[in-house]
C-alpha cells in the first residue's frame, strides 16, 4: 500500500517536469522532458543496461566488502581497548577526510578497470557499517552482562552469544546507510576515470550535449539505487526480526 | 550451620555467607561497616527504601561490578569462594529477546560451552508448568510466564547461593503471590538473599528479616512459621504492618535530621 502514494507523488513530479519544459520552451539540450528522456532512454535502452550492470557490480562487491571490513572492525574495536585508543581517532580522522578527494590518486592507484570503483565505495561505507555496528556492541544492556558474568561466561562467548544478536539491529540501520552511500562511491570512481558505467555514461552524455541521455542515466542510477535500498531493508528485517527487544 | 526443617540438604549442601566491610561512592559512605550474615539452606529478606544500598550489597556477593568502593570481605562458612556459586535473578526477567524458552533457559551452559543437559531442562520447564512453550519466544509470554523462565533458568544453573534483587515487584499482586509459593517450593535447601522493598513479601518468605538504613542493618522478627507463609496468617500480618511502620519510621526520622 506503500508503493501507490510514492507512485503518486511520482507522475505528479513528473507532470509538473512536463508542464515546466512545455510553458518555458527550454532547449532540449538545458532541460528535456520526460517524455524527450524517455524515448531515449527506450532507444538507448541496451546501451544504459550494459553500462548498469557494470555499475551494479562495483556497488555490489563494494557493498559486500565494505560491509565485511566494516563488521571486522567493529568486533575489533569492541573487544579490544587497545584497538579502541589506536584506531579509533583514525578512523574518525579519515572520516573527516573529504574521500571524492581520493578518487583521482585511487585511479592511479588501481587502474581504470572495476576496482578503483570499488574500493570507492567500500571507503565510503566502511566508516557508517564500522560505527553503527559498534555503537551496538557497546549498548549491550548492562543487565544480559550481568547475568551473563554471573554464569561465568567467558568474553568471547559473551559476544557471540549475547553482544552480537543484540547489536544486530544497529548493524541493520549500518548496513541500509551502506546501500544508499555505495552507489553514490562507485559513480564518484567512474567520473574520475572510467570507460564504462553509468558515472562514465552520464559524463559522455554531458560533454556531448545529450541531456536527455544523460537523464535517463541518472535517472536508471536512481532507480537502480531505490531497488538496491528496498532489497537491504528486506535483507536486515530478518536480522532484525531476530534480535527483536 | 541451621537447615530448614524437615527438608534433607541439598548436594552440595549450601553454605552459610557472611558479608562483613563498607562501602562508600566517591569517598561518600554508602553503608556504613556492618555484618551480613546468611543462613545456610534458609531465605534471607533484605528489606529497606530506595537508595540505602541493598542492591549494592547484593551485586557485591554477585561479583559484580557496582561503581562503589568495598572494603571488606565476602566469605561462605565452607571457606570455597562465593561468586562461582551463585545465581541471580533480578527484577527484570533478562530474557534474550532472540532465544527460545529453551535457549534461555540453558543460557548458563550454552555460555560456559557446557552441553545441555536436555534432560534436566525437561524436568525444570516441567516444575514451573512451562514445558507447553519450549519453543516460544519471550514476547510471546505473559509477564508472570516470563518470570518463571527466568526463575528455571536460575534453577538450571543448581549454584548452593540464590541471589534475588527484587525478582517479583513488576508482576501483579496475584501473580507474585504464586511465584513466590514456587520459588520457596523450588529453591528450598539453597541460601537464598532476596532484597525487596516489599514489607509483604518479607513478612511472608524472610527466615531472617534484615532492615537495611543508611544507619545499618537491622535484624527483624520473624513469624516462626514455615515459608511460604499463608498471605492471610495473622501472625504474617502482624510481621508486615510492624516492618511498614519500622521502614516509616525510619524516613521520617531520617527527614527531621536531614
Amino acid at each position: 500500500m506503500k508503493a501507490l502514494p510514492a507512485l503518486a507523488a511520482t507522475l505528479f513530479a513528473l507532470c509538473i517536469w512536463q508542464a515546466i519544459v512545455s510553458a518555458t520552451g527550454l532547449p532540449r539540450f538545458i532541460l528535456p522532458g520526460p517524455a524527450l528522456v524517455a524515448e531515449t532512454w527506450w532507444h538507448h535502452r541496451w546501451v544504459i543496461a550494459e553500462h548498469t550492470m557494470i555499475t551494479a557490480l562495483e556497488v555490489l562487491i563494494g557493498l559486500v566488502i565494505g560491509s565485511a571490513l566494516g563488521v571486522v572492525t567493529a568486533i575489533q574495536l569492541a573487544t579490544s581497548r587497545m584497538a579502541r585508543v589506536l584506531v579509533q581517532p583514525i578512523l574518525v580522522f579519515t572520516q573527516a577526510l573529504p574521500v571524492f578527494a581520493l578518487a583521482p590518486i585511487l585511479t592511479l592507484w588501481l587502474g581504470f578497470g572495476l576496482w578503483s570503483k570499488v574500493f570507492m565505495a567500500v571507503l565510503i561505507i566502511y566508516f557508517p557499517v564500522t560505527s553503527a555496528f559498534f555503537d551496538g556492541l557497546m549498548r549491550t544492556p548492562q543487565g544480559y552482562l550481568d547475568l551473563a558474568r554471573t554464569m561465568q561466561a567467558s568474553p568471547a562467548r559473551i559476544l557471540w552469544h549475547i553482544r552480537v544478536p543484540a547489536a544486530l539491529p544497529s548493524l541493520a540501520s549500518g548496513l541500509r546507510l551502506a546501500a544508499v552511500y555505495a552507489p553514490i562511491g562507485a559513480v564518484i570512481g567512474e567520473w574520475v576515470g572510467a570507460s564504462r558505467g553509468l558515472g562514465y555514461l552520464m559524463l559522455l552524455a554531458n560533454g556531448r550535449a545529450k541531456t536527455d541521455l544523460m537523464f535517463a542515466a541518472m535517472l536508471t542510477l536512481g532507480v537502480f539505487s531505490v531497488l538496491l535500498h528496498i532489497t537491504v531493508v528486506l535483507l536486515t528485517r530478518r536480522l532484525e526480526r531476530r534480535s527483536k527487544v | 550451620m541451621t537447615k530448614a526443617s524437615g527438608i534433607p540438604a541439598a548436594k552440595p549442601t549450601a553454605p552459610a555467607v557472611t558479608v562483613t566491610g563498607n562501602a562508600s561512592i566517591n569517598d561518600a559512605p554508602l553503608f556504613a561497616p556492618l555484618t551480613l550474615r546468611l543462613d545456610a539452606g534458609r531465605w534471607t529478606c533484605l528489606l529497606g527504601g530506595s537508595g540505602v544500598g541493598k542492591s549494592t550489597l547484593l551485586r557485591l556477593i554477585c561479583g559484580l561490578a557496582t561503581g562503589a568502593d568495598f572494603q571488606g570481605e565476602i566469605r561462605a562458612s565452607d571457606a570455597v569462594p562465593v561468586a562461582d556459586r551463585v545465581a541471580y535473578m533480578a527484577q527484570d526477567d533478562l530474557l534474550l529477546p532472540w532465544a527460545s524458552v529453551a535457549q534461555n533457559v540453558l543460557l548458563g551452559s550454552r555460555l560456559r560451552g557446557q552441553v545441555a543437559d536436555q534432560d534436566r531442562l525437561a524436568r525444570i520447564l516441567e516444575r514451573v508448568g512451562l514445558s507447553d512453550h519450549a519453543t516460544k519466544k519471550p514476547d510471546e509470554l505473559s509477564g508472570g510466564q516470563r518470570q518463571r523462565v527466568a526463575l528455571a533458568r536460575t534453577l538450571m544453573e543448581d549454584k548452593p547461593i540464590i541471589l534475588l534483587d527484587e525478582p517479583f515487584s513488576a508482576l501483579d499482586a496475584q501473580t507474585r503471590a504464586a511465584m513466590q509459593d514456587l520459588a520457596v517450593e523450588l529453591l528450598a535447601d539453597k541460601t537464598v538473599l532476596i532484597v525487596t522493598h516489599d514489607p509483604a513479601e518479607a513478612a511472608r518468605l524472610g527466615q531472617a528479616i534484615v532492615v537495611m538504613t543508611p544507619a545499618g542493618l537491622q535484624n527483624f522478627p520473624h513469624p516462626a512459621s514455615a515459608i511460604p507463609r499463608p498471605i492471610d496468617d495473622l501472625e504474617t500480618l502482624e510481621c508486615q504492618a510492624a516492618l511498614l511502620r519500622h521502614l516509616r519510621e525510619d524516613t521520617s526520622q531520617e527527614r527531621s535530621t536531614s
